[in-house]
């Protein structure tokens, strides 16, 4: 298969029109297994991809001051049922720079694929960055996914980390992303993910408020059935003077699954405030018997309440 | 008869007899009033029509068109016909507004669900794409239950309040629901404290304790109100009679 065969089989299996490229003010990174099989940059972001035997090294900068108006596309994937894929990525956005990405990892035929991503990110001051990952994996369930990043974001900078797995089988997730918050800064770190059959979900999110006036919100919200299993753990430490962190855990819980939620927040500065909300359950009753009186049928009811809470 | 009666119901919450061996027939097509003090028992009454969970274990019957629902589960008296307009709407994280309106829609076009809106006073433009979740006021909320009302097109309405918690410019978008009801042929319950929304009914039910007190003419039970709605000696001692 040739470099666009791939793209065009990975962007199809991500729902993305085949057929027509993205227009030229988007910036791209395409990577198959350990094989970069397509690439568009744009002044002032930088990258720098290496092939490796189990997968690649990247760093991805975005220069001082950049703005790049529209997201940043990349896809991470691995097309045949068996592999390994090994994503060690830096990103760095210099000061006042602005960027956001829409990243896809799509395993469509996995039975046995072992997803790994190692990332440190600097978020450097005043910069903004926003990063949505979503995944789209097939139905056999066969996909190990394990993320994990480093994220500093500096002082007056802004950074949020969505990652969304509500497509296909979840596999097996053990996610760990840990931030640093200096001055007047904001974390949002938001993960949304639906288990089913032997699925099982791990989520640990890590969040220390340093700087004065720094921000954060972690939320999670997982829907699982049948025999799946999630547990989160999400820790908030609010340090700085009038630094104001969120957590909220939201597990809806069906058939034999098992879901478990660890929140830590710590306070040690007098004038910082932590609040968090932890919900685990089945699902709320007048929720359901709401759209249940207006005729739908419990299953689909449930579908539908499921549904906008990952939205 | 009526399309909806109610007959010798009693329910017994925590020991204490919400609905005292209550009977009442809803006719086909008429709007009905149900009124009464704080803890008369209308909402429960509206909950065990319903058949909500927590309100099932009744004695007496509830019956549709002749044949008993009190086995039926709530989505089954929903398809055949029956529904209810909260008094305290439920919130849903993420759900859009208009995919509440038309999830029971007959008709799942988003020009419904725009028309409903705009019933009830909202701009669709602004509300369609919203949540239905805590980010809406409470006058909100209730005006987007009444316009799901709406796009179902029930047979038989149970709004519990529809006026409360909002403000007088909604009271004349209840009115205009009640004059699409009417002209679709909708059998109407409205529990209401309002005298205003009384007036828009053709027949009222005054309960008290669980027990139905007095029915008849809007103008008959509109006495009540301004007696302070109160027919019996007073509250949790109703008469022993039912008036006739
Ligand atoms: N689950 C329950 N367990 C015990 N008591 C209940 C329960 N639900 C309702 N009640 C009691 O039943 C009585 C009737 O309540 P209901 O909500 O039906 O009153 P209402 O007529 O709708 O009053 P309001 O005008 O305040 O809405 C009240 O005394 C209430 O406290
Ligand atoms: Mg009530």
């Amino acid at each position: 298969m040739t470099n666009q065969d791939i793209v065009a089989e990975l962007l199809q299996s991500i729902g993305m029109p085949v057929g027509h490229g993205l227009p030229e003010d988007v910036a791209r990174l395409q990577v198959h297994g350990n094989k970069v099989v397509g690439t568009h940059l744009l002044p002032g972001l930088l990258a720098d991809v290496e092939e490796q035997p189990d997968g690649i090294h990247a760093v991805i900068r975005v220069k001082n001051g950049v703005k790049i108006a529209k997201p940043i596309h990349i896809c991470f994937g691995l097309l045949p049922e068996r592999g390994i894929q090994h994503i060690r990525l830096e990103i760095v956005m210099e000061e006042h720079a602005t960027a956001s990405v829409l990243a896809h990892c799509t395993f469509p035929n996995a039975v046995e694929v072992e997803h790994k991503m190692d990332a440190v990110i600097q978020i450097q001051p005043h910069a903004v960055y926003s990063y949505l990952e979503r995944h789209v994996h097939g139905d056999k369930g066969g996909v190990l996914v394990i993320p994990k990043a480093k994220i500093s974001v500096e002082e007056g900078a802004h950074f949020k980390t969505e990652f969304e797995l509500i497509k296909g089988s979840a596999g097996k997730i053990s996610f760990d992303y840990e931030a640093t918050c200096k001055e007047k800064s904001i974390l949002e770190m938001i993960a949304r993910i639906s288990g089913k059959g032997e699925d099982t979900i791990q989520i640990r999110e890590t969040g220390l408020l340093q700087g004065a006036h720094a921000r954060a919100i972690l939320k999670t919200s997982i829907a699982v059935r049948d025999h799946a299993r999630a547990d989160v753990y999400n820790a908030l430490t609010a340090a700085g003077p009038y630094s104001r962190g969120h957590v909220d855990c939201k597990e809806i819980v069906q058939g034999a699954a098992v879901a478990r939620a660890t929140p830590i927040v710590e306070v040690n500065h007098p004038t910082a405030h932590v609040t968090h909300e932890a919900a685990i359950g089945s699902v709320d009753s007048k929720q359901l018997e709401t759209l249940m009186s207006r005729g739908l049928s419990e299953e689909d009811a449930v579908e539908l309440i499921i549904r906008g809470m990952l939205s | 008869m009526g399309v909806l009666e109610v007959r010798n119901l009693t329910l017994v919450l925590d020991n204490k007899k919400i609905l005292d061996n209550l009977s009442i027939d809803f006719w086909q097509g008429h709007v009905h009033a149900l009124c009464g003090p704080n803890g008369a028992g209308k909402s429960t009454l509206a909950n065990t029509i319903m058949g909500l969970s927590g309100y099932t274990d009744i004695e007496g019957d509830i019956l549709l068109d002749g044949a008993s629902i009190r086995h039926l589960s709530v989505d089954e008296r929903a398809r055949r016909g029956i529904t209810l307009a909260w008094q305290e709407p439920a919130r849903f994280e993420g759900l859009r507004v208009a995919d509440f309106l038309l999830a029971g829609a007959k008709n799942k076009r988003r020009s419904v669900a725009a028309d409903a809106l705009k019933t009830v006073g909202l701009e669709p433009d602004k509300y369609l794409n919203r949540a239905v979740d805590k980010t809406l006021s409470g006058g909100e909320r209730k005006r987007i239950e009444l316009a799901s009302i709406l796009t179902m097109q029930p047979r038989i309405v149970l709004m519990d309040e529809p006026d409360s918690g909002i403000d007088v410019e909604a009271l004349e978008q209840i009115f205009a629901c009640l004059r699409i009801f009417k002209s679709q042929g909708t059998t109407v319950i409205l529990i209401t404290h309002s005298a205003a929304v009384l007036r828009q009914a053709e027949h009222a039910f005054l309960m008290c304790n669980g027990r139905l007190i007095d029915k008849g003419s809007t103008s008959r039970i509109y006495r009540y109100f301004e007696d302070k709605c109160i027919p019996c000696a007073h509250i949790n001692e109703p008469v022993e009679e039912e008036t006739k």
